[in-house]
């Protein structure tokens, strides 16, 4: 949004720079159950982004004042690994970062049934890799299905993506290129059941048509993701057909 | 745990995943939305008469009254342990509910921290506050043997059909095993021990097969002690 360029972003046959189409998200892959130590855990990359997401609880919420006697509340922690970036990222929470865990919290709070653990705390843990553009939206959809793999009651899982504007254009899911020299991001996460909207921001400018646009394109991808998260968490556990469960 | 319809597959379903809208009844871990029903989260689909639900895959054990858990001492106060029982909640265990008569303050001499007893939860309330009793036959302080942890919804496959599973195991390794409804599994015996513990891990690992109690049971067979075995044919 902020640097300048003399880069095509999009061609003139509306083709971007890693051979995406406007309306094309990055290949997306997702693997549930990967650390052993949490709860629940999942690893997820989007492009060139790679996430991990753990999930602890619900356990005993530890500084005492924060628990809440009605429900259970939703603790994250987003962090850059200093080498997710390409100058180093210098390491500890920063500004950015705790903006960046307080949203996803919000936008998971929305869907975990938190009423039935009251005092407990849920933390989950995003730590990203690699970055390349629209981390928050893939830690989200990390730390979702790390969620329901911990087997946390929930109503349903959330996707997220980014749409935005580079070049004139409207683009899904941005890559850094687009992100850094591109005129705006709108990073969406929904409830798919429902199509409630849990989060969405916007940094730079666009037009009410192109926002309108941009949307209907983050939400068509969010249940294309939706669906890639389910069948990762059923792949984790499709080891039988057989009858289960005696007694 | 409620027997399922023979005829439902088993189908693995994820939080939010449609359950079914024509108008049977939400039953354990499902919800209704505008009608419908929607699963809450990871497990197995599971239909009963008019009622579908899902049976959890994992998650944290939640107590429910009169489950028998096994708990380790967390933490002492003058008239009452606190105890870890695998919830997200310590569970306090007051004075009055040890079968012993203990002074005020004198907790300490009784139960220390990290003493492994057996509990039976008496009630969970509203705000899940727990309540558990040492006041039951067979409840008591474990001393020796080990103990094993696993998922808790995988307990009731070591128990197997009415005991099936956990009687045969105590049968051929002749051990002394309790089973907590929290994932928490003790087991006793002299030589055979090591062959209990590892026919439990192989139920927590294979717990989504089929046709369990009968390879358990070749495995366990196959792993005692051949001079036993000759034994028992001499005789």
């Amino acid at each position: 949004m902020s640097g300048q360029t003399d880069m095509v972003l999009v061609d003139k046959k509306g083709m971007r720079i890693d051979g995406r189409k406007t309306d094309e998200h990055r290949p997306v892959h997702i693997e549930a159950g990967v650390l052993s130590n949490a709860d629940g855990s999942a690893y997820l990359e989007i492009g060139k982004n790679k996430v991990l997401a753990a999930v602890y609880g619900p356990r005993e919420c530890h500084p005492r004042h924060m628990q809440d006697p009605t429900k259970a509340i939703i603790q994250c922690k987003y962090n850059m690994q200093a080498f997710s970036v390409s100058d180093r990222k210098r390491p500890g929470p920063d500004r950015r970062s705790i903006e960046i865990s307080k949203i996803i919290a919000e936008a998971l709070e929305k869907v975990v049934l938190t009423e039935m653990y009251p005092r407990a705390s849920i933390d989950v843990y995003i730590e990203i890799l690699q970055a390349n553009a629209g981390t928050r939206c893939a830690g989200l959809t990390a730390a979702s299905v790390a969620l329901a793999d911990a087997g946390i009651p929930m109503r349903d899982i959330i996707p997220a993506v980014a749409a935005g504007k580079a070049d004139g254009h409207v683009l899904l899911d941005l890559n850094k290129e687009e992100d850094n020299y591109g005129e705006a991001d709108v990073p969406l996460a929904i409830v798919p059941s429902t199509d409630e909207i849990v989060l969405l921001q916007m940094d730079g400018n666009m037009t009410r048509k192109e926002f309108d646009k941009a949307l209907d394109m983050a939400f068509g991808a969010c249940h294309e993701i939706y669906e890639i998260q389910k069948t990762a968490l059923k792949k984790r556990y499709a080891v039988s057909k057989e009858d289960g469960e005696d007694e | 745990m409620q027997k399922r319809n023979a005829m439902s597959a088993r189908t693995i379903v994820v939080p939010g995943d449609l359950l079914d809208e024509s108008g049977m009844d939400a039953g354990n871990n499902a919800y209704v939305l505008n009608g419908k029903i929607y699963a809450g989260v990871l497990g197995v689909r599971n239909v009963h008469n008019d009622t579908i639900g899902v049976i959890p895959l994992g998650g944290r054990y939640m107590p429910t009254a009169g489950d028998t858990v096994i708990g380790i001492i967390e933490d002492i106060g003058p008239s009452n342990w606190l105890v870890d029982i695998n919830a997200p909640y310590p569970a306090p265990l007051h004075v009055s509910e040890v079968p012993w008569k203990v002074e005020f303050g004198d907790t300490s001499k009784y139960l220390n921290i990290g003493y492994v007893v057996m509990l039976k939860v008496l009630m969970v309330d509203e705000s899940k506050k727990i309540q558990v009793t040492m006041k039951d036959s067979g409840l008591r302080r474990i001393e020796g043997g080990q103990l094993v942890e696993m998922p808790h919804s995988k307990v009731s496959r070591v128990i197997g059909k009415s005991g099936s599973m956990i009687q045969m195991i105590k049968n051929l390794t002749d051990c002394r095993i309790f089973v907590g409804q929290n994932g928490r599994i003790w087991i006793d015996g002299n030589d055979n021990a090591e062959i209990a513990v590892e026919a439990i891990k192989m139920i927590e690992r294979e717990a989504q097969s089929g046709n369990l109690t009968e390879r358990v049971e070749n495995f366990i067979k196959s792993r005692l002690p051949q001079k036993e075995k000759d034994d028992r044919e001499e005789y």
